[in-house]
């Protein structure tokens, strides 16, 4: 039950087969989920411009330059963008037809996200410990919404990428699975471009002197 | 799996080893280094560094959709770019929008 003959096999000059592509459904779902990405998008445009709004008004609060450490945000950033690279490697191998490389390689996305989440509600709760939650000031609230709502999205995509590893295993690589294996890698590389802005934008300038 | 999707796996010449996912890869850490650097050893004054550390994320992003997200993949015609713009035009104007009339209450209060 691997490649249905019935289907028309769309080829890629780089990629090999795509079987993701090959039904009519599988390729209207492909772009029904870039709509998705466009609205949410948009979701954290709102949360970005409340960050960027209210990322001064600490209420006599812990400022980011006094709450931010270098080393843990940037520990973040790479494992994230690492991990985007490793589930590009799984769609990879995904179009030469090769399941098991294709889930290791999930296998060890999963594991590098699950160490993002962990750095992330370690970095929360240190700064918790240090009475900056999320209503001690306008700046926190917004920092909490934002970063938090990005962690909620990899903590979902996480739990998501597992399911659709088990139906891989059960059912293999055919066009159902090898779409939505393609969508949840339009996800997470989706989550890393809005890491690189909460980086940019929230991280970095927080420290910037 | 038959033989003959191994043929049309092969054919592509670059199916053996992701070439374009490892130079993504690395732009996305040379980018991040980059920035991160410019930023811990105070290479310029806030706005010009500022304004390039934002380019260096915006660059990243292209990095992003045409090396993994395979943005130029498509069935039928480019709804997704299109899709994509306008969702960049409200992003901008949410972000820009909400910046400049906040000016204005700064003014007042």
């Amino acid at each position: 039950m691997a490649v249905d003959v019935n289907h028309s096999v769309v080829k890629s000059a780089d990629h090999g087969t795509m079987l993701e592509y090959s039904t009519e459904d599988g390729a209207l779902k492909i772009l029904g989920f870039w709509f998705f990405l466009a609205q949410d998008m948009i979701l954290f445009a709102c949360l970005f411009a409340t960050y960027l709004i209210l990322h001064n008004r600490t209420a006599g609060g812990p400022s980011a330059m006094q709450l931010f450490d270098v080393p843990g945000f940037a520990a973040e950033t790479f494992i994230l963008l690492t991990s985007s690279f490793t589930y590009g490697i799984a769609t990879f191998q995904m179009r030469n037809n090769r399941l098991k490389s294709m889930l290791i390689w999930m296998g060890i996305t999963v594991l590098l996200g699950l160490s993002f989440v962990s750095l992330e509600l370690k970095e929360f709760i240190t700064y918790v410990l240090q009475g900056a939650t999320i209503s001690r000031s306008a700046f926190l609230s917004a920092f909490f919404t934002l970063v938090g709502t990005h962690g909620l999205h990899v903590t979902l995509g996480i739990f998501w990428m597992i399911s659709v590893m088990i139906q891989l295993v059960k059912r293999g690589l055919t066009p159902v699975t090898a779409r939505k294996a393609f969508i949840v890698g339009l996800y997470w590389h989706f989550l890393d471009v809005i890491w690189v802005f909460i980086f940019t934008v929230v991280y970095l300038t927080g420290v910037m002197k | 799996m038959t033989d003959k999707d191994q043929t049309i796996v092969t054919s592509g010449g670059h199916g053996r080893f992701p070439w374009s996912h490892v130079i993504g890869y690395i732009f996305s850490l040379v980018l991040t280094l980059v920035a991160l650097l410019m930023v811990t050893n105070h290479v310029a004054s806030g706005g010009m560094l500022l304004f390039v550390i934002l380019l260096l994320a915006t660059i990243q992003i292209f990095i992003q959709l045409f090396f993994f997200m395979h943005i130029t993949e498509k069935h039928g015609p480019a709804y997704h770019i299109i899709t994509l713009a306008v969702a960049l035009f409200f992003t901008f104007a949410i972000i820009a929008g909400s910046l400049w009339i906040m000016t204005f209450t700064q003014v007042s209060s």
